[in-house]
């Protein structure tokens, strides 16, 4: 067990391999209800989304999610978040755990709009099925059918009976389910998935397979690859970013730094020596520094070592050969284009 | 279980005497701990090491552990299945994960360090 954000978690149940490999063949449960959950309500609860937040959420239909950021002034990150349109003014965002009550306070304070936010993440408990029976384990538990809900939407119904939402959402690169809940019936709820499951081989998933997966499929993690020094712009992250759907939080930064040129970019990599860049390594170009490793470690899918780093812009194209700073000694690597795994549909 | 015949230290290393050279490992609760193992880095044999310093490191796949030598001595023998088998340390922690076998330069360290029993305790009060 680690403490991860205040919550005791498992970094793996029985091996973070095998976890992996099932999520990628079969199916795997992640208990995430250390998610936070911000409820944004009112006649004007759009209007604040949107000010905060970097996506367009007017675009959302109801039952429909969106991945989007949300930034300080200067541009950084205060976090990377899901916004679900519940209903014409009413909106559930998804946040990470440690950044909860930073969101709630950031949103608190951009609240010149007639809505209300709610720091509601004690009412809620999150699993994760994820792998390409998650349908069909999570089918036995639910009347709604689920092959329907397509990719970011989602549907409130019950699971094993409990009031559930359930969102074909998740962070593994593989089809799946994220589902929220009442947590008085999580622990029933959690058996109930792992019985339904046990067919297709399911196994209980700790934080060290969510990281491997989450990496492999190039997706970022706050704290590593985007954080409050770090714009979308350079995190490869400008598709979040709708410039002209009006004025937002950090849109001025933004558009200065798209001005000027971003000097930095986050770029995929793949050891080629024998050694693992990991977070907070140094990366050189010619053995000359250049930049940092954001995230790194083995790839179980593709049985490479694998990993994200920050580059100068003019030298973050793929192929070219760099050196991450393994304790000490410098270690051949090539960067790579992401994502280094995507899912054959 | 951890042998009896074997010496231990906090930093979750084994050694175990075969006359006057020390066979070192590290502990099941040590691979345990680590998981799956992807890669060991042993020292070169001729080098001469020092009890309590770092001789190496074991990496897995979320994270790198340093090993620390048990003993002071010369590395006589390096365990070359490693290289190519990390995963033994997973397997067998006590037999063929053994790590590096060394010609120990004071035979008096071992009997200093923690038996199997207080090796057990120390465990248990850090995981609970």
């Amino acid at each position: 067990m680690i403490d991860f954000g205040g919550w005791d978690m498992p970094v793996q149940y029985a091996s973070l391999l095998e976890e992996h490999h099932a999520v990628r063949q079969r199916v795997g449960l992640f208990d995430v209800s250390h998610m936070g959950e911000i409820e944004v309500r009112g006649p004007e609860a759009l209007r604040l989304v949107n000010y905060v937040t970097t996506n367009d959420a007017s675009r959302l239909q109801p039952g429909q999610a969106q991945y989007s950021g949300l930034l300080y002034e200067h541009g950084g990150f205060v976090d990377d978040i899901l916004v679900h349109k519940v209903a014409d003014h009413d909106y559930f965002l998804c946040v990470n755990a440690s950044n909860q009550d930073k969101d709630y306070q950031h949103i608190v304070t951009h609240n010149k709009f007639d809505a209300t936010v709610e720091n509601a993440g004690a009412r809620y408990a999150q699993l994760a099925v994820q792998g390409p029976r998650a349908l069909d384990t999570l089918q036995k538990l639910t009347p709604v059918p689920l092959a329907p809900i397509r990719y970011y939407h989602f549907v409130d119904n019950a699971v094993s009976g409990a009031t559930a939402r359930i969102a074909r959402t998740g962070y593994t690169g593989e089809d799946g389910f994220e589902i929220y809940f009442p947590p008085a019936d999580a622990p029933r709820i959690w058996d109930e998935i792992l019985e339904a499951g046990a067919e297709f081989g399911i196994k209980p998933c700790g934080l060290g397979a969510r990281n491997t997966l989450r990496l492999e499929a190039a997706m970022a993690l706050y704290d590593h690859e985007i954080h409050a020094s770090i714009t979308p712009w350079e995190a490869g992250l400008g598709w979040i970013v709708k410039m002209d759907k009006g004025d937002f939080v950090g849109r001025r930064a933004l558009a200065l730094q798209k001005d000027r040129g971003v000097t930095r970019k986050l770029t995929g990599f793949e050891m080629t020596g024998r050694g693992i860049g990991r977070d907070s390594y140094e990366v050189c170009i010619d053995n000359v520094g250049a930049g940092w490793v954001t995230s790194g470690g083995p790839s179980p899918t593709l049985n490479k070592n694998i990993g994200f780093c920050y580059l100068p812009n003019t030298q973050a194209e793929s192929g070219r050969p760099i050196q991450v700073m393994v304790r000490g000694q410098a270690v051949d690597a090539v960067t790579v284009p992401t994502p280094f795994y995507k899912r054959t549909k | 279980m951890d042998p009896e015949n074997l010496r231990y230290t906090k930093e979750h290393e084994w050694v175990r005497v075969e006359g006057d050279v020390g066979i070192i490992g590290i502990t099941s609760h040590a691979q345990s701990e680590l998981g799956d193992i992807v890669y060991v880095d042993l020292p070169k044999p001729g080098t001469v090491i020092q009890q309590g310093k770092t001789i190496g490191s074991v990496e897995s796949v979320k994270a790198v552990s340093d090993i620390y030598t048990p003993v002071s001595g010369e590395v006589v023998e390096v365990n070359g299945l490693l290289t190519e088998s990390p995963e033994t340390l997973n397997k067998d922690p006590y037999g063929t994960g053994w790590l590096v076998k060394i010609k120990l330069s004071d035979p008096g360290e071992p009997a200093k360090l923690l038996t199997a029993a207080e090796y057990q305790a120390f465990v248990g009060t850090e995981t609970s």
